[in-house]
């Protein structure tokens, strides 16, 4: 459902930025100045129809201040002015909300309740979700920067389905009896493991809430949650609706902060069972390294990503202009497994980058408030001066800017759709993960070469596959070193799914059915027995 | 199947016939345990060492299907428990073998053969090699032993058989492994391949040579996956031996690569290798610990743990005294003390205390202790100097932190790394020896008053690997099994490791699980496939 929403947004958005953009427009530089009349520099920026409520951190079923007393400003992308000043958590908030946490787990009565009545608290939160849709929705795009109708359409009923999803698993988490070699019965318990940190990003800042909450609470677990300090406000909102659909106290703890505080106590902390994190490879490995020096608590990562998107010669150009375009712009090309690396077939690759670079003109950039608006601000300074230095890493590196390249607008962090073609392996740009809407378009001429290449890459994210040739499908499906394949789709993240990373893109899975292994323990238990009428 | 079985009866077998060795009325203090100390060195130290019925054919690395030197040159002796003296040099592998190794596993890989095998042709190599294991089990066994010291009936009829069993249980699953087909949210056909994930990097330990080569290569290979695998430094000498035998079972050469040598040396270079893809490790929680680190520095390689325990053995009122006394006694002396899982806090309730501690020290008294050779011996040597320092260590930590030494305590013999079956009585959770992994003969029996308590009591630890729960008590089971934090928990019975029962750590006992289905995780990549459909029969 969810996915076919994402599907008709973006005929709709195509469609939309049709009829306002003329296809046939080859100067750059005009698209830019059109994109600032349009809505940036002209227009007011619109207010967003959502009050912020909740500041503080959410510890023990309570907002508290964070200990220090401390706050930091959350801005807003599209000027760079505060929203709101948010309670700054650091270690002392972290021990805080690890006791309730530990209580909660240790005492009762999350794990003690039936997997029914988790289920059916988490079915609650999921329609409470539903009823505040529009308010969560403004209060995501307000944070982040992406555009409203995404977060509204897509992004907030994903949520609830992610939660109805794993309110499902609660009572579906089966042990097994086992074989044994000889008189004893032998069955294995499949145990929450405890209390669980988790560390989120900004670019999806209540998706991943939900892919991390939904299976640790399914099975039976209680959370220590760190937001990203970009984003903390939705997760404080859903945080208290957790709590209205009947959650217990000390169950869920979200603690807003940074990562080398906050975060680094999460990881770190000697009675946290479990920690799960998604950001960059870099700070993954610090994670990890942390978990090693402390208890050595379980960890899943979700990291970076390089993705290629691979074009066959066979294949619908337009379809594949248009989903290449999709599967590296979505969000504001701020995706761990964005198609950051557009490899097309020699034949087709003229006819393609004249059409890439059609759309990503035609690509509507404004006020992410608007309707019709595709493409917001970046969410920060640091994201939109790092996207800018690799636009010019690809000039200087003699790539061919096909389109964009610069800042759009005079204010907030708004970053012109960015066409790279003639793109080489050995470049930066084809090799760094670059968080941005910037498309690098590479030229293959075979199957060994692009899959040699696909993989020739430290991550191993994702991978789009456009083909119709059912050999060269099921070849490329296999051969490419990644987490998810999506052949003549891309961004298909129904719940079911499973998402991580193979290399060091990742460790575990998210979503679908592997995802319950990250919060749960395995326990053999054997029995001696006597006269057993069957082994 | 025999072997388990096989295992119950060797004890059975070991106890009764030690019983005319000792007589029960040994006395209480250090000076009644030198006295045994006498009796057990006349065992060991009047009579001859025992020759070995088996010739070390292999000692260099095993790389890409040849048996070649080290890239230095350099060899190690690797030492007989029972004197201390040298069985043989080995090649000693360092950074560059790790690295000429891993070349082979990757090229053994990419290129194949082995995942471009069907799962059916590779379980046929991993049967013929179980059928090979057999055939030479005796030479394997004495190998074995030589190289561990421990006893050669428990590596004749109990491990190698179960080293075959590992291996026939993992060549049946290799067709077996299936992926999903995974119902969508719209018009979409979902599958997940699972995928071998690479080249596997293996470091074993020494107290189960061969298991834990089982426990490892065996779900890596059902897998599709190639391997560099590390021995431990001190009993290298059976998996070059095996090794051979995969080769005579038509494993292609780079499949399986094994590098003898030290941690600090060849294991790191392995842990933080860029090129190999998993990492599995089974020794201490501090290597662990190591292990993980050089994982995130280099290229987050996903890694797998088994590591140290201090494992509960609860012995509640109502359960058979004797039968308790004989299972504690086997969770913790069985392999010299040197098991990660061992029974190493027993806690018997008040009501049963004195009469268990009683019969408790009667039953250590028996043990008997000589040469691994010599038939009936229940206890050989330490694996070496170093483990025997630090277990005789722990036991004047446990007498000058009052615990009551019931018996043992001292060394057996004056040569190799023999040490006295030793009971402490009155040990208190903060004592050293309650809190610490020892790895040696030495049980630690501690008193509890009701189910609460012990629970709480047993869970008070940075470990998690299994526990022990003694008792007639459906309730008191059922309560007990849920609320012990470890990863296994056998009732009424200890140290059953059937291939098909997971085994792993909760906490700082490690991650993932060895064994049974759960294994296969450990060596598989999860890819999810998403294609759309046009005009879908059903979704």
């Amino acid at each position: 459902m969810a996915s076919r929403r994402v599907s008709s947004l973006l005929s709709r958005s195509l469609i939309s930025s049709s009829s306002l953009f003329s296809l046939r427009d080859p100067l750059l530089n005009r698209g830019a100045r059109r994109y600032s009349n349009l809505a940036a520099s002209l227009e007011d920026t619109i207010t967003p129809p959502v009050k912020v409520e909740h500041t503080q951190l959410l510890i023990n079923g309570k907002f508290v201040d964070s200990a220090s007393g401390k706050t930091f400003p959350t801005l807003d992308p599209r000027t760079g002015e505060v929203i709101a000043q948010v309670a700054e958590g650091d270690v002392e908030d972290v021990n805080r909300a690890v006791v309730a946490a530990r209580k909660a787990f240790d005492q009762g009565p999350w794990p003690r309740m039936t997997a029914y009545e988790r289920s059916k608290i988490l079915f609650r939160f999921a329609d409470l979700i539903e009823k505040h849709n529009d308010e969560i929705a403004a209060l995501e795009t307000w944070d982040n920067g992406k555009p409203y109708e995404q977060s509204a359409n897509i992004e907030v009923p994903m949520l609830a389905r992610v939660f109805r999803y794993y309110a499902g698993w609660a009572d579906k988490i089966h042990g097994m009896t086992v074989p044994g070699d000889g008189s004893h019965h032998v069955q294995t318990l499949h145990e929450p493991i405890g209390v669980a940190g988790q560390i989120i990003p900004w670019n999806f800042p209540l998706l991943m809430l939900s892919w991390k909450l939904g299976p640790a609470l399914a099975c039976g677990n209680t959370v220590v949650l760190k937001t990203a300090e970009q984003t903390p406000l939705s997760a404080l909102l859903v945080g208290r609706l957790l709590h209205e659909a009947g959650l217990p106290e000390g169950v869920v703890n979200i603690v807003s902060g940074f990562g080398p505080t906050a975060g680094a106590a999460i990881a770190s902390h000697m009675d946290i069972d479990k920690v799960a994190f998604t950001g960059s490879t870099d700070v993954g490995k610090i994670i990890l390294e942390l978990a090693s020096k402390s208890n050595l608590k379980a960890v899943t990562l979700e990291l970076g990503g390089k993705s290629p998107f691979i074009v066959c010669e066979d294949a619908d150009v337009d379809q594949a202009v248009e989903m290449a375009h999709f599967a590296l712009f979505f969000n504001q090309g701020q995706c761990c497994c964005a198609g950051s690396r557009t490899f097309v077939h020699e034949r087709v690759y003229d006819e393609f980058v004249e059409k890439a670079k059609a759309r990503a003109i035609n690509r509507a950039v404004g006020d992410p408030f608007k309707s019709g608006i595709e493409q917001g601000p970046q969410v920060d300074s640091e994201q939109f001066e790092k996207i800018l230095k690799y636009i010019r890493h690809g000039v200087d590196s003699g790539a061919t800017l096909q389109a964009g390249g610069d800042r759009h607008g005079s204010k907030g962090y708004y970053i012109q759709p960015t066409v790279f073609s003639d793109v080489k392996d050995d470049m930066l740009i084809a090799k760094d993960e670059i968080f941005g809407p910037v498309q690098t378009i590479l030229k293959f001429k075979n199957l060994d070469e692009v899959i040699a290449r696909a993989n020739n890459s430290r991550y191993g994210l994702a991978a789009g596959v456009f083909t119709q040739n059912l050999d060269t499908a099921n070849r490329l499906m296999r051969a490419l070193r990644v987490g998810s394949v999506w052949i003549n789709c891309f961004d298909v993240f129904d719940a079911t799914i499973p998402f991580g990373g193979y290399k060091m893109s990742g460790i575990g899975r998210e979503k679908g059915i592997y995802s319950l292994n990250n919060y749960l323990q395995v326990k053999a238990v054997v029995t001696a027995i006597k006269n057993p009428a069957w082994l | 199947m025999a072997a388990r079985s096989r295992v119950s009866s060797l004890l059975s077998r070991s106890f009764s016939a030690s019983s005319p060795f000792l007589s029960r009325s040994q006395g209480r203090n250090l000076n009644n345990g030198s006295r045994i100390v006498r009796r057990f060195g006349t065992s060991s130290a009047a009579e001859e060492v025992i020759s070995p019925s088996v010739q070390v054919s292999y000692t260099k690395l095993l790389i890409d299907g040849n048996f070649v030197d080290a890239a230095s040159g350099k060899t190690f002796p690797t030492l007989d428990p029972r004197t201390g003296e040298v069985i043989a040099h080995v090649a000693e592998g360092d950074a560059e073998d790790i690295n000429r190794a891993v070349k082979a596993a990757r090229k053994a890989f990419d290129e194949g053969p082995w995942p471009k095998m069907t799962a059916y042709e590779r379980s046929r190599v991993m049967l013929r090699f179980a059928d090979l294991v057999e055939k030479h089990s005796e030479e394997l066994a004495a190998l074995e032993s030589w190289d561990n010291g421990k006893t050669y009936e428990q590596a004749l009829t109990a491990e190698i058989p179960m080293v075959a069993r590992l291996f026939r249980y993992y060549a049946g699953w290799a067709d077996k492994i299936h992926g999903l087909t995974v119902p969508a949210d719209g018009n979409y056909h979902v599958q997940t391949l699972h995928e071998p994930i690479g080249v596997a990097g293996q470091i074993i330990p020494w107290n189960f040579p061969l298991l834990m080569f089982a426990w490892k290569v065996g779900p890596a290979l059902a897998c599709g996956n190639t391997i560099v695998l590390k021995t431990a430094e001190q009993t290298p000498l059976t998996a070059f031996y095996v090794g051979k035998l995969f080769l005579e079972a038509g494993l292609p050469p780079g499949v399986l690569n094994i590098v003898s040598g030290f941690g600090a040396t060849a294991g790191a270079s392995l842990a933080s290798h860029m090129d190999v893809d998993k990492l599995a490790f089974t020794g201490s929680t501090d290597t662990g610990k190591v292990i993980l680190g050089l994982a995130a520095n280099s290229n987050l390689k996903p890694v797998t743990l088994e590591l140290g325990g201090k494992s509960p053995f609860i012995v509640f009122e109502d359960a058979d005294i004797d039968k308790a006394v004989e299972l504690a006694h086997f969770a913790l002396f069985f392999n010299q003390g040197q098991c990660c899982c061992a029974g190493s806090r027993t806690y018997v309730h008040e009501k049963v205390y004195d009469e268990f501690v009683e019969k408790a020290k009667a039953r250590a008294l028996k043990r008997v202790v000589g040469d691994p050779f010599k038939k009936g011996i229940e206890q050989g040597p330490q694996i070496d100097s170093k483990q025997f320092e630090k277990v005789m260590k722990y036991i004047r930590s446990g007498v000058e932190s009052n615990a009551t030494l019931e018996c043992g305590g001292g060394q057996v013999g004056d040569r190799g790394y023999f040490i006295q079956p030793t009971v402490f009585s009155n040990v208190k959770d903060d004592m050293l020896i309650a809190q610490d992994e020892i790895f040696g003969p030495v049980q630690s029996i501690l008193k509890f008053s009701d189910v609460d308590e012990v629970i709480k009591r047993a869970n008070d630890t940075r470990y998690g690997l299994a526990a022990g729960v003694f008792t007639k008590s459906l309730d008191t089971a059922n309560r007990v099994s849920r609320a012990l934090k470890a990863g296994t928990v056998w009732v009424n019975c200890f140290d059953v490791f059937d291939a098909a029962i997971p085994f792993g750590g909760y906490k700082m006992s490690g991650n993932g699980r060895e064994k049974g289905i759960y294994s296969l995780n450990n060596y598989l990549q999860v890819k999810a496939v998403v294609t759309p459909l046009n005009n879908p029969a059903w979704i």
